[in-house]
């Protein structure tokens, strides 16, 4: 499959069709692809697609369709919910992309091999994309551990949208669906709590952010140019905290502004150096807005309006005062 | 940084009784950028607004701060003193420490406390105003009334005798409305249709007016003084031009199975009709859902008959677009559904009708030809029962909180009919008041009692029940005697409850009119502006603002002429300045804040931006001056905060919510 892309990053980097390549290169570790540019064909000899390049490269293409020349960028069916979206807001130029869909059976999350108490890993066998494998053999210091590929997926990779892309212009392997959890059960627990226990709950997470801003750099829905966090226009600018949990009201206004339009791509929680599950916000806001609005899927469509941008007689008119008392 | 005066308002007792005023102007000095405050008894009054003018001056000040009523009340009496001071009229903030606190509030010590916390918010703002300077925006001669019953002939009638164009827009196939349906009115007892009947024709044939019948308003853009109205004309399947409204076509209709709306589903109608013989136009349209050539494709008889070579089968809907400077909204009413009174038997029983229904029977033209008979068996009726408040002044949530005021008026008016036409029928009302405030009102009724031996007992019914033998038994309670009624009737009248026509959400959403909770639009002013809405070039004609009776409709429905036609007299209007406006360096161009403008007033530009020292095209919003409504709704949607609205910044609330935190 790797091989598969490499070939055909080369054809299309030769023939002149794309004048640069958007994909993963080899970290330092092995479990660390991080997303590159491929300017040359020997530069393509970094190139690596297995299940660690769990980075979705979208918001990329932001930057990417501002040069010149056509960018080829590898997507997974995923992250091309936020390529969409994007498109649909006018933030990335369709004519600037060449789209491969690439083949996806689940990323892995680096943290859950480690919380099995696998330390000191030197290699990991078993998460190349076209392996038949149901097990990773992680090569570590301590001799050779095995764990189940499906126990050490992302937790979006549980939740996943389908092996389907939205958008593509040629596809390359084959997706599993990986699905086997519901997607808001961990929403409707939280949901469950007391008041208090539920603030406890969210002062215990975001507790621990250093405010590195990795969620926000990230996320494909947060592409202002300036961020109000950034800006000097506005009182919200950074600065130093009072206390440890003052940080809730960036995470609070960062789902706000990313409501309606995320598309649960996971990358926030991923990304996240303090394991705090940021994702949950943004799917509280999905689940109330399917409930509230009907069903809707941020970035499935290109034409569908999204329900907190588009007005009917028929849509409903929630108020907290008189559902929370 | 400003310079910043404060004025307390005692507003008489109205604020000084709850908020120590000289405490809140004191607590003003110690604001930043504040160099005067004082309190006065009146500052709307001459002498108030003196005072300001005389601090503007001596204390040379940059914006001002007055603590009084809602700005709703005021600000334009406080902003004009500014600018005739030669301050910037939106220098001026609105502390409301009157609806907003002494009105509220008991404690005085914890009232001040508020009063002192609004203020500043108040000068929090003032220190971030800027002057702002209003365009100017031309008006369009011409009027659109929405409604064509007597609210909206009258209404229109009015603008169109001060010389200006009216076009009336009404979705059944004929004007006339409510009172059509009607057929004597209190208090004079005069007929319906010979006091409509005239108003209509006057319409119709008024050189300035032009009626869209079986048209519906589509879609509402623009402002005050240039509205673009799209009206859908449905299509009649008739050629208005070429039908002479011979009737042919109805008598020959073989679809007769549609309950006629205008009698109320007591009857039938054809599937190509007029609703009634005085409809203007007398044109009829072809309902195609009951028409068979629509159904089935065969039949075409009405195109057989037709002398005129009217009927067109291909006729579509057609989209009329056209400008106006003022819309007056006159959708009117209809009863409200009985599904929820189960008790009354109105499912149940033939015998058991509401009240537009028996105006339907005693109507000549109406399914009995006026004969007053039991729907069930045609027998006459010995024993009628009226029950008043049917969903009026309901407390248990199924119906409506308010007085529809109408129904006494009208119950009366049919108990005497009826006794007059048929002595030996006995007709027993029973009512929780009765409300006959109105010239000749409550004369009216004592004649009902004392001259026709109309029995009024005061109690509701809890339950009708109808019997094997086809008679309804009522059961009910004297509250005045404190005994229970059972009593044998032969018919059972409901006074049913009115409520807004079902269309007005959807037409109030369109033209931004707010409306409240049971769907009755929205005065600008309980008391001083009862026939505007709080949207400008918005006017309310007849009982889409509230229940009324004909004289009152009418009289409304000229006061919504007169503010209209003030609106179109004039040449310009001032713009408001409190517009959004995008700031290019942070604009994303992700066309958020366009989907969400309901006034169509944001666009988008290529434009070649310098970002400090990069120079590149982006895709930037752009906001029309002239659309903006100032509505905020871009402002909120903005993740970057790129869009933001003059005089009401995000700085400039977020300024207010701190001093508020503070």
């Amino acid at each position: 499959m790797q091989e598969r892309l490499i070939s055909r990053a080369k054809e299309l980097l030769a023939d002149g069709t794309v004048s640069r390549v958007l994909g993963w290169k080899a970290g330092d570790l092995p479990y660390d692809p991080q997303p590159a540019y491929f300017e040359k064909e020997e530069d393509l000899r970094e190139f690596v697609y297995d299940g660690f390049c769990g980075a979705n490269l979208s918001k990329y293409m932001i930057a990417a369709s501002r040069i010149e020349g056509r960018t080829l960028v590898f997507l997974k069916p995923c992250d091309t919910y936020s390529f969409v979206q994007l498109l649909k807001e006018h933030r990335i130029d369709r004519d600037k992309a060449y789209l491969i869909g690439v083949g996806c059976r689940g990323k892995l999350d680096i943290e859950k091999i480690k919380a099995q108490g696998i330390k000191g890993i030197v290699g990991i066998r078993g998460a190349e994309h076209g392996s038949e494998s149901e097990d990773l053999t992680v090569a570590t210091l301590y001799g050779e551990k095995t764990c189940r590929y499906t126990d050490c997926m992302l937790e979006r990779c549980h939740v996943c949208k389908g092996k389907e892309h939205r958008i593509y212009d040629e596809l390359i392997g084959e997706s599993k669906e990986t699905c086997d959890r519901g997607r808001f059960a961990e929403v409707a627990a939280i949901e469950a709590m007391q008041p208090e226990e539920r603030f406890a709950f969210f002062q215990k997470e975001l507790s621990k952010c250093i405010r590195c801003n990795a969620c926000r750099n990230v996320c494909p829905a947060c592409s202002c140019r300036t961020c109000v966090f950034d800006s000097t226009k506005f009182d919200s600018a950074q600065k130093a905290n009072a206390d440890p949990f003052e940080e809730k009201m960036f995470h609070i206004i960062r789902a706000f502004h990313v409501a309606g339009r995320c598309t649960d791509c996971g990358e926030c929680s991923r990304v996240c150096s303090q394991g705090i599950p940021l994702h949950l916000f943004n799917r509280k806001f999905i689940k109330d807005i399917n409930e509230l609005y009907g069903e809707y899927q941020a970035g499935a469509d290109l034409e569908e309006k999204g329900p907190l941008t588009s007005y009917t007689l028929e849509d409903a008119e929630p108020g907290i005062v008189a559902e929370r008392g | 940084m400003q310079r910043i005066g404060v004025f307390v308002c005692h507003c008489g007792s109205n604020i000084a009784a709850t908020v120590d005023v000289s405490k809140v102007a004191e607590m003003a000095l110690k604001e930043p950028g504040v160099v005067h405050a004082e309190d006065y008894q009146y500052m709307c009054s001459e002498a108030g607004q003196a005072k300001i003018q005389e601090a503007i001056h001596e204390k040379k000040l940059t914006g001002i701060v007055v603590c009084s009523c809602s700005p709703r009340m005021h600000e334009t009496t406080f902003r004009t003193a500014a600018k005739r001071a030669g301050l910037n009229p939106y220098m001026v903030e609105i502390a409301n420490i009157r609806e907003h606190c002494s009105w509220i509030h008991k404690d005085q010590e914890e009232a001040t406390k508020k009063a002192v916390i609004l203020m500043r918010a108040a000068v929090a703002k003032v220190n971030l105003n800027t002057p702002l300077f209003p365009g100017e925006s031309r008006v369009t001669k011409r009027a659109l009334v929405i409604g064509g019953g007597i609210a909206g002939i009258q209404t229109a009638l009015d603008i169109a005798d001060a010389g200006y164009e009216v076009d009336i827009v009404e979705k059944t196939p004929s004007i006339g409305g409510r009172m059509s349906q009607l057929d004597k009115t209190f208090p004079t007892l005069d007929c319906s249709a010979c006091i409509l009947t005239p108003k209509m024709v006057e319409a119709a044939a008024h050189e300035k007016i032009t009626i869209y019948t079986y048209s519906e308003v589509e879609k509402v853009t623009g402002f005050v003084g240039d509205f673009t109205v799209d009206i859908r004309k449905k299509a009649r399947s008739v050629d208005m031009d070429k039908c002479t409204g011979c009737g042919v076509c109805q008598e020959k209709c073989p679809s007769r199975k549609t309950p006629s709306e205008f009698n109320r589903g007591l009857n039938n109608r054809t599937a190509i009709y007029t609703p009634f013989a005085q409809a203007i136009p007398n044109v009829p349209v072809i309902d195609r859902e009951s028409c068979i050539k629509f159904r089935t494709g065969k039949c075409g008889v009405c195109a057989k008959v037709c002398q005129a070579g009217a009927i067109d089968y291909d006729q579509k809907d057609e989209i009329i677009t056209r400008k106006y400077g003022a819309i007056v909204v006159a959708t009117g009413f209809d009863m409200i559904k009985l599904d929820d009174y189960d008790e009354y038997a109105y499912s149940q029983s033939k015998d058991v009708i509401t009240s537009l229904e028996l105006e339907r029977i005693m109507n000549a033209a109406g399914p009995t030809k006026g004969h007053l008979e039991r729907l069930s068996d045609g027998k006459a009726p010995k024993e009628i029962v009226f029950i008043q408040c049917v969903g009026s002044r309901c407390a248990d949530g199924r119906g409506k909180s308010y007085c529809s005021k109408i129904c006494c008026m009208y119950t009366a008016k049919h108990a005497m009919l009826i006794r007059d036409k048929y002595p030996d029928v006995n007709v027993t009302v029973f009512y929780i008041d009765v409300r006959t405030p109105g010239k000749n009102f409550d004369e009216f009724y004592r004649r009902a009692v004392e001259e026709y031996g109309v029995n009024y007992i005061k109690g509701q019914v809890g339950k009708v029940f109808p019997q094997p033998d086809g008679k309804l038994l009522v059961q009910g309670v004297d509250l005045l005697d404190q005994k229970q009624i059972l009593k044998e009737a032969d018919m059972v009248v409901l006074a049913a409850a009115i409520e807004p026509d079902s269309d007005v959400r959807k037409i109030a959403t369109m033209l931004t009119a707010s409306i409240d909770t049971n769907h009755f639009l929205t005065e600008a002013h309980a008391k001083l502006r009862p026939v505007e809405s709080p949207t400008a070039g918005i006017f309310l004609s007849g009982v889409c603002q509230g229940p009324k009776d004909i004289p009152e409709t009418v009289s409304q429905a000229g006061a919504a002429a007169v503010k209209a036609i003030g609106l179109l007299a004039k040449e310009k209007l001032m713009t408001n300045p409190c517009t959004a406006q995008s700031d290019e360096l942070l604009c994303n161009g992700c066309s958020q804040c366009a989907q969400v403008c309901p006034y169509g007033a944001i666009s988008y530009e290529d434009r070649e931006i310098n970002d400090h020292g990069i120079r590149e095209v982006r895709r930037i919003a752009v906001v029309n001056n002239a659309l903006c409504q100032g509505c905020g709704a871009c402002t909120v949607t903005c993740p970057s905060g790129a869009m933001d609205l003059q005089g009401f910044s995000n700085r400039q609330i977020l300024a207010e919510v701190d001093a508020i935190c503070r």
